[in-house]
């Protein structure tokens, strides 16, 4: 210990002679200086990059799918295209958008800026997550390019393993590798958050996001395996089936079980839809007391409802299963259990309105994303209420109902988060203002083709429109044709924000250090942050959301417009 | 100047944050590995529990005495690691090499038993992604006049349901070709450390590499002491031979 006290010492002269002032952006203009970078934030840009030629096609295959739901009949493709159609749609914005996204890129990018380090604990782990994962989307889409999966994403056996002649081995490999690629990202934000923090910066005093990012990494480490194991026991059982010497793991004709599948899959299916939604709410803290120019109401409910959500995520997964045939205790004690969720959501969305009541309100482009989330992951929490209540789900089960529930969890809330994030955060990644009234336009937009296209779900799953089916009957049209048209709002909002972004590029007057007036650790560094982030070490010496004192986390004035 | 400079990386203040970052960053990933093999663990026990005649009929076909040995190489080789630890804080480099030397040499023994007995499961026709499985003439132990018959009989004449054989087999390989694969890993690390300090690279001051290393090769390690019992002592033996 005595040579670390020593050491210390030393720590302050480091590198003195390195290019610490030029930005992230300038340090190295070859592209080999990006495809080989350690820096958190290179890294973060090449998440950012990927996930959005990502979304475009997840988002286009939607367009396809609602395009066919035009007509009872199906518009434009026979039945087996459609079954690859939504399954592609589902495969690409889960498992290539939702999960990586904001770990990918915001998690990256400034979690270590936000609690004061230079970098990752393990920058070299850092690129060889963007790549690896790189690896598994490849497998992904070309299963989806040369064939398609017609399984649905939950991929369950036997339907997947034994009769289902599409691309199951190839697309479950790729999901399987995405996977490592996550619980490398989660190991790295906890293992920084943990050791890396900078003087001062205690776990009290930590941005919401972080807290949020803890827990979205905690699931990640500990639900990831699971999945992976499941995959690669289907994977074994699809290959034995192609090989003609059928093993039947998960196949009920071969003594196996194919609720066991689904016990496996669910159990990291399920708490990933906390992966996804968890970071867009610690997102959503940040606005709203950025955008209120108020302290956070509840810092510490807030941060451990966090938590708490990652651990009772673990406790619900058999919630999906209720119709599958498992025990009728089980499904008590599920739906039981699922209830509880409610508990640390109910507890963010209240402290949430707290913070709002009497703040300073303003309504930038940030502001209506996390207002935006508010409203549709309330809506989108509370009809989860009647799913998992047993006897309603027997009658909304499988239905529009669903479609509608999740996409208002996942779509509403966690887009939205990370739109938010984006816009929230632009100026800091690149160093420049986008237009703020079509910003804003664009965000109203989104909210609207949101509602537009979800809302007329709900009314489709409780009439009795079951999901994943090319055909309904003709009374079901005009309130399918409004969902599309909703699908049309949202396809031009964002073709809208893509433009006004990349448009800030060539036209955005240069942001300063702190644009918004916030008060966290990241808006003490440069816009954009130099390669080692901060000058030097920063002092932290109050929480992130000084708001009623005007004050950043090093004890500067946060707000000088 | 001490010589914990060169040891520390940039982006850390000093070297007991890097070392705590490594370490903290090793029992992350073990946690990810319990799950992982916990998943089929469950998997494992749903079948056992359902199947038990199955169970105990199949394992009783593999060869406990292999694994037996397996389960001594193991368990040495936990412990030469752990000494090397203790060798590589001391900047022993001659013993940190011989002991890293006699660590890889132990798990590649495990390897080649297990390969020797992955051939001798092949040809009793047990693994079942093979057209032999179940078909090729064995003794069966039960029966007294020292005819060979095939798995297919012996286990038609018991009542036992071959699919189900099967699905035992297929944990047997997944399981242990799991973990094998956590071996070879295994190995490569502990040669690179090897090489490392052959090439006098692991000084005191960097003694934690050693020390993650050892980590990981204790959980495949544990990991084989919860397989060994699951698979092989799932059913009586007939006896200990190669």
């Amino acid at each position: 210990m005595s040579t670390a006290t020593k050491h210390e010492a030393h720590a302050s002269n480091e590198h003195p002679a390195h290019s610490a002032h030029v930005s992230y952006l300038k340090d190295g203009w070859s592209i080999w200086s990006w495809l080989f970078t350690v820096d958190h934030k290179r890294i973060g840009i090449m998440y950012l990059v990927m996930l959005t030629i990502f979304f475009g096609v997840g988002g286009a295959l939607a367009g396809l799918v609602r395009t066919n739901l035009l007509s009872p009949t199906g518009l434009i493709m026979d039945n087996d295209t459609y079954n690859k159609t939504f399954t592609a749609h589902g495969v690409v914005m889960l498992f290539l958008f939702l999960i990586p996204s904001i770990p990918g890129v915001m998690g990256n990018f400034f979690v270590p800026i936000m609690i004061g380090a230079k970098d990752m604990a393990f920058p070299k782990l850092n690129i060889a997550s963007w790549y690896v994962w790189m690896v598994g989307a490849s497998f992904a889409v070309f299963a989806l390019l040369t064939g398609g999966i017609d399984t649905g994403w939950t991929l369950y056996p036997p339907y997947s393993s034994r009769s289902s002649h599409s691309n199951v081995v190839p697309g479950v490999f790729g999901v399987f590798i995405t996977g490592f690629s996550g619980i490398m990202t989660g190991l790295n934000i906890i293992v920084t958050m943990h050791r890396m923090r900078a003087p001062g910066m205690t776990w009290g005093r930590l941005p919401l996001f972080c807290w949020a990012m803890y827990a979205t990494s905690l699931i990640q480490l500990l639900a990831t395996p699971v999945l992976a194991i499941a995959l690669t026991l289907l994977m074994v059982e699809t290959g034995s089936n192609a090989l003609g010497m059928p093993i039947g793991i998960f196949d009920p004709a071969l003594d196996g079980d194919p609720l066991l599948f689904q016990h496996l899959f669910w159990f990291y299916s399920h708490p990933a839809v906390y992966i996804m939604i968890l970071p867009a709410m610690g997102m959503v803290s940040e606005l709203l007391t950025c955008f209120s120019r108020k302290n956070i109401f509840g810092y510490t409910a807030v941060a451990w409802s966090s938590v708490g959500i990652a651990i009772v995520g673990f406790l619900v997964w058999a919630h999906h299963m209720f119709v599958a045939g498992i025990s009728y205790y089980a499904a008590l004690l599920f739906s039981l259990l699922s209830m509880f969720v409610a508990v640390p959501s109910a507890i963010k969305i209240f402290n949430w309105t707290a913070t709002l009541y009497r703040g300073a309100i303003s309504f930038q482009a940030p502001m209506i994303f996390a207002l935006g989330f508010l409203v549709l992951f309330t809506v989108g929490g509370l009809t989860g209420i009647p799913l998992a209540t047993l006897g309603s789900d027997l009658h909304l089960h499988d239905t529009y109902f669903v479609v509608a529930h999740f996409h208002f969890v996942m779509v509403g809330g966690m887009v939205l988060g990370y739109l938010g994030a984006l816009h929230y955060w632009w100026p800091k990644m690149f160093g420049v203002m986008y237009s703020d009234f079509w910003s804003r336009i664009g965000a109203i937009m989104i909210c609207v083709g949101y509602v537009t296209t979800f809302t007329p779900q709900f009314w489709l799953g409780y009439h009795g429109m079951p999901r994943r089916y090319p055909n309904y009957p003709a009374e079901f049209q005009y309130l399918n044709v409004l969902s599309t048209a909703g699908y049309s709002i949202q396809a031009a909002a964002f073709l809208l924000i893509h433009t006004y972004l990349i448009a800030s590029f060539f036209t955005g007057k240069k942001a300063g250090p702190n644009p918004w007036g916030a008060t966290g650790l990241e808006w003490v560094a440069e816009s954009p942050p130099i390669t080692h982030n901060f000058e030097a070490t920063p002092k932290v010496v109050c929480g992130p959301y000084e708001y009623s004192l005007n004050m950043t986390q090093t004890g500067e004035k946060a707000d000088v417009r | 100047m001490s010589a914990n400079e060169g040891a520390l990386k940039h982006h850390f203040e000093d070297i007991e944050q890097q070392r705590g970052a490594e370490r903290l960053g090793m029992w992350m990933f073990l946690a990810t590995e319990v799950l992982f093999f916990g998943g089929v663990f469950l998997a494992y026990t749903v079948y056992r529990i359902w199947y038990p005649k199955e169970w105990a009929a199949a394992s009783g076909q593999l060869n406990v005495l292999v694994a037996g040995i397996n389960t001594v190489l193991l368990l040495t080789s936990s412990l030469t690691i752990t000494f090397a630890i203790r060798a590589a804080q001391l900047g022993n480099r001659k013993a940190l090499m011989n002991l890293l030397a006699i660590t890889g040499i132990l798990g590649a023994g495990f390897m080649c038993f297990k390969a020797y007995e992955y051939n001798q499961d092949y040809e009793e026709g047990l693994v079942p992604f093979c057209k032999n499985f179940g078909k090729e003439l064995v003794h069966d132990p039960d029966d007294h006049s020292k005819a060979l018959s095939t798995f297919n009989d012996q286990w038609e004449k018991k009542g036992i349901a071959p699919q189900r054989i099967r699905l035992f087999m297929t944990f047997y390989f997944i399981m242990t070709g799991i973990h094998g694969l956590h071996i070879i890993i295994g190995i490569g690390a502990i040669f690179y450390l090897w090489y490392r300090a052959y090439m006098g690279w692991i000084t005191a001051d960097r003694y934690v590499g050693v020390e993650v290393t050892s980590l990981y090769w204790h959980l495949v390690d544990a990991i084989w002491l919860f397989l060994m019992p699951l698979l092989y002592l799932a059913g009586p033996h007939h006896g200990l031979h190669f």
